[in-house]
């Protein structure tokens, strides 16, 4: 029953055998204990799971894990230095206080990345609707709006 | 950021939390897998209101990996889930407390009420096995609308055959209707606040384990309340000795209410860790969420505001029914009474108010605190029907309230609270300011221009906060005290450890508790940390909701703080060789006054663990003090908020241009976070008042039982906050000034938004459209309307 996966999370090559219905996120939640990535829903819509699969930001509730054969998946330790520093995109949520309890945090940052990299330069309006994928009930999204533009801008994006 | 010499009281300081938070290093409770872990799952009832004819579970007790399976049977000789706050009936008859069964035995009475715990080897597994369990249901009517539960044949309980749990007065009705009978003009509304659904982003979780060797319990629990999780679970329902249970709340992803309470899920799990001698962890889907956390809001509400000549309100008069759902949650009965008609004088002079309450039981899920938990509907309520008056009396809104507005402080209120400060004046003049005011007739011509329909509403909202003195509580029903516990621990190096009471759960209490604790004494914030959220550090604590962590928890610590400081004067006296009365502490240092002889906090401390040339005969070593700190009085932060929408009225949809935030907050620890705690509180308004609703069909089937179904706001539903907070009348009864912003946003919200809508539709004779104002619900109002 168990299909052979072999793929990379986090630049570490990874081979396991994963039963065929089980999820992405629960695949790196649960085998690989990398607990950083949240599930908060169960219908594709709050983006607490966001994590890239070859540099797209995909919701990693809604694939299979077995779909992962020879993908790159980063997750939100990946991105973060092991020097103790953040990715500036990281960086600019504190700076800007766009998280509150933190929950959503880890799925927003990786979509934040997502959305700066591949549409650069957007305005207040068009970053909310970048977001559209994600829910933070705690900000209002304010500030992690805010947070966006500025990590786009030290991202040199 | 770290340098004390600036002081850190008022500085945005960024959150020590954060690093953890954002480089997914949080440990919250589904992150937590102990060793041998096994899984829970609750078979929940897919009827309203059913009789439990029979359980067969024989053949899910031998489907793979199951390691047990136990239903009401197990659990009836198990204490319910107990009330935390009695409330009397008019004619002094005690409200009436069915049983909360923590696994349902005879009759299910809402959709997602529990019936069944499954316990497996993986998640899989046990959702296999309660799919193989077979309920025989007799299936009942049930009750689901508020305003007709106490009308109907069908009785939720035995004990209420009416489904009426109370019907609670405040205020003086004699001295109301008096007024009522010579009133120049009285403004009339009726209106519902819509129930919500709270969704904290992080699903309630739990992960229970018994401990052989010491005959222990240690639970893993989202909760905003570890210590009060502890006391009612142990002593009101499982009869576990409190000490062997420890709770651990450890990162919570959100709360607003809905994690304050008892729920049946983890008190399930801890009783069959035993049972089954394993670790079980359940953490609720989505699907379950929507079902089963505990609701807010939901309210039916007459209210009439009587005026005399000169346009000042001389009573008000209120009859609200409020929905309890299927059973009592912990805090349920207080919030539409306690939290509710006590906020009822808002912001002005009204000599005579009185407001009764029927609270009823329906087949929905329960209803406790949602963010604000009654305030924001008080506030609804005089903020609607002021701004309705002033419309009836084509006066300006803004002058009928500061016609009225109390001036002289301290104010007591008809329905007993007294103010101890407040300046609404100013938070008025302010929002109209960053509002520009002025420019709104400009404005609305303009959106005349493009066939829009444009609004403005004001809400000048109050709330009690810091809950709370707790013999004001005690005499009022509660059932617990509401003071806080805090400790500081000094170490031999002189770094200190904090432990709280208060929960945080987004508030960022590991920073502003760091700010107050390094403030007053000196020293850096890198050198203070915060400890919360587990009983097995903390010595007790009351939790985290009505904005009182600060307030409450703040002013415990600080009072520890202050044992420090005295005790570390006693020691600075002896190796100074001064008397106690002749030093001072400033700045981190210990110094004979006028003389430059001292001792830094960190030679303090380390002569209190090392000591050698110490008045042993005279004082304990060591320097690590406890402090509980009880609220002489609630407090009350305050604000106006302004909101203007524009309407189209070819499709209903309602935009909001600007809103606009003016907060008296009190003393101000961290301006970074209490901006944050108020845009979050907005949206949650904002969200109420535009896009959320919760919706049972006839049957009592939730029909907004997912996010596909029920409207959370997202980053472009909102729009972008002018948030100006002044810089307020500090609270007068607590040492840091601070009166709490927690709810502030969600209380002051949604009657801003639901006055602009109104205002942009009066010209039609609208006076009300109920909330969310969805397209759809404008959109037909307006069309009604026409006819």
């Amino acid at each position: 029953m168990a299909v052979p996966l072999s793929l990379r999370v986090n630049g570490k090559a990874i081979t396991a055998d994963v039963a065929p219905d089980t999820l992405l996120v629960s695949f790196i939640r649960e085998s690989l204990r990398l607990t950083g990535t949240h599930v908060g829903c169960d219908t594709g819509q709050c983006g607490a799971c966001t994590v890239h699969v070859n540099g797209r930001a995909v919701k990693s509730c809604n694939v299979l894990a077995a779909q992962m054969q020879g993908a790159e998946v980063t997750t939100i330790e990946g991105i973060t230095p092991a020097d103790g520093s953040m990715h500036p995109m990281q960086a600019a949520f504190k700076t800007c206080h766009g998280l509150q309890c933190g929950f959503c945090t880890p799925g927003m940052v990786m979509s934040a990345i997502d959305l700066v990299t591949h549409w650069p330069h957007g305005n207040e309006k068009e970053i909310r609707e970048g977001l559209e994928g994600n829910f933070c009930r705690c900000t209002g999204y304010q500030n992690i709006v805010k947070a966006v533009a500025l990590g786009a801008q030290a991202m040199g994006k | 950021m770290n340098d004390p010499k600036a002081g850190f009281i008022g500085r945005a300081v960024e959150r020590k939390e954060d690093y953890r938070f954002l480089t997914g290093a949080g440990q919250y409770t589904d992150d937590v897998t102990l060793p041998n872990q096994s899984y829970g799952y609750f078979l929940r009832s897919p009827h309203a209101h059913a009789k439990i004819r029979s359980i067969s579970t024989a053949a899910a007790a031998k489907a793979p990996g199951v390691l047990g399976i136990y239903t009401g049977k197990d659990f009836s000789s198990i204490g319910g889930l107990p009330c935390g706050w009695l409330i009397n009936s008019i004619d002094g008859t005690p409200m009436k407390e069915p049983k909360h069964a923590v696994i349902a035995a005879d009759k299910a009475r809402y959709v997602g009420d529990q019936v069944a715990l499954v316990v497996a080897e993986t998640l899989a597994q046990a959702k296999a096995a309660a799919n193989m369990i077979d309920v025989d249901y007799q299936v009942l009517d049930p009750v689901v609308e508020t305003a007709t539960a106490a009308k109907s044949k069908i009785a939720v309980h035995d004990i209420a055959p009416d489904n009426v749990c109370y019907t609670w007065g405040c205020g003086d009705k004699a001295a109301t209707d008096a007024a009522f009978a010579r009133a120049a003009h009285v403004t009339r509304l009726e209106f519902v606040n819509n129930r919500l659904i709270p969704n904290a982003i992080e699903p309630r979780a739990a992960n229970a384990m018994y401990t052989r060797h010491d005959d222990s319990y240690t639970l893993y629990v989202a909760s905003q309340n570890p210590h009060v999780e502890r006391l009612l679970m142990t002593a009101f329902v499982l009869g576990l000795p409190e000490h062997k249970v420890r709770v651990i709340a450890p990162d919570v992803g959100g709360g607003f209410g809905s994690k304050i309470y008892l729920y049946a899920e983890e008190t399930a799990l801890v009783w069959a860790s035993k049972k089954v001698g394993r670790p079980i962890k359940w953490a609720a889907e989505r699907s379950e969420s929507f079902l089963s956390d505990a609701h807010g809001r939901d309210h039916v509400t007459k209210a009439e505001l009587a005026l005399d000549r000169d346009g000042k309100f001389i009573a008000l008069r209120v009859h609200t029914t409020a929905n309890m759902g299927a059973y009592l949650s912990t805090f349920a009965s207080c919030i539409p009474t306690i939290l509710y008609a006590t906020l009822l004088a808002g912001q002005y002079v009204t000599p005579a108010i009185y407001c009764e309450v029927q609270a009823v039981f329906t087949n929905t899920a329960p209803v406790d605190a949602y963010r604000g938990a009654g305030r924001p509907e008080a506030t609804y309520v005089v903020e609607r029907i002021v701004e309705t008056a002033a419309r009836e009396l084509k006066m300006d809104p803004a002058e009928l309230r500061r016609k009225n507005f109390i001036r002289a402080f301290p104010y007591a209120t008809p329905v007993g609270l007294t103010y101890d400060t407040g300046d609404y004046e100013a938070t008025l003049q302010r929002v109209q300011q960053v509002a520009d005011i002025k420019g709104y007739a400009a404005r609305k011509a303009a959106s005349a221009g493009k066939g829009l329909l444009r609004g403005i509403g004001y809400a000048c909202y109050i709330e009690a906060c810091g809950l709370a003195p707790s013999n004001i509580a005690g005499a009022l029903g509660a059932r617990a005290g509401l003071f806080e516990a805090g400790e500081v621990r000094v170490h031999p190096t002189g770094k200190v450890t904090v432990f709280t009471g208060s929960h945080s759960h987004g508030q960022g209490h590991e920073t502003t508790f760091a700010q107050v604790v390094a403030d007053r004494l000196g020293i850096g914030l890198d050198d203070v940390d915060i400890q919360h959220g587990d009983t097995g550090k903390v010595l007790f604590g009351m939790g985290t909701y009505g904005s009182r962590s600060l307030a409450v928890g703040g002013t415990a610590i600080v009072k520890a703080v202050d044992k420090v400081i005295a005790k570390g004067k006693k020691i600075a006296a002896h190796l100074l060789e001064a008397s106690e009365g002749d030093i001072e502490f400033a700045n981190g240092e210990f110094r004979v006054a006028g003389t430059d002889r001292r001792k830094t906090f960190a030679e303090i401390a380390l002569t209190a663990y090392v000591p050698h040339n110490y008045p042993l005969d005279k004082l304990e070593p060591g320097l690590n003090e406890n402090a509980f700190y009880d609220p002489t009085n609630f407090t009350y932060p305050a604000g106006s908020y302004v909101c203007e929408v524009e309407v189209d009225p070819a499709t209903g949809k309602v935009t909001i241009d600007r809103f606009a935030a003016s907060d008296d907050f009190g003393n101000v620890v961290n301006p970074m976070i209490v901006e944050g705690q108020v845009h979050g509180g907005l949206a949650q308004g904002i969200g109420q008042a535009l896009l959320e609703g919760c919706h049972y069909n006839e049957d009592g089937q939730l029909v907004t039982g997912s996010y596909m179904d029920y409207a959370m706001p997202r980053a472009d539903d909102l729009p972008h906050f002018i948030v100006n907070t002044v810089k307020g009348t500090p609270c007068t009864h607590n040492p840091l000034g601070v009166k709490g912003c927690g709810e502030a946003g969600a209380i002051g919200a949604p009657a801003a938004v639901m006055n602009a809508v109104t205002d942009a539709l009066w010209h039609l004779g609208i006076r009300d459209v109920p909330m969310p104002v969805s397209p759809y619900s404008v959109w037909k109002t307006m069309q009604s309307a026409k006819i």
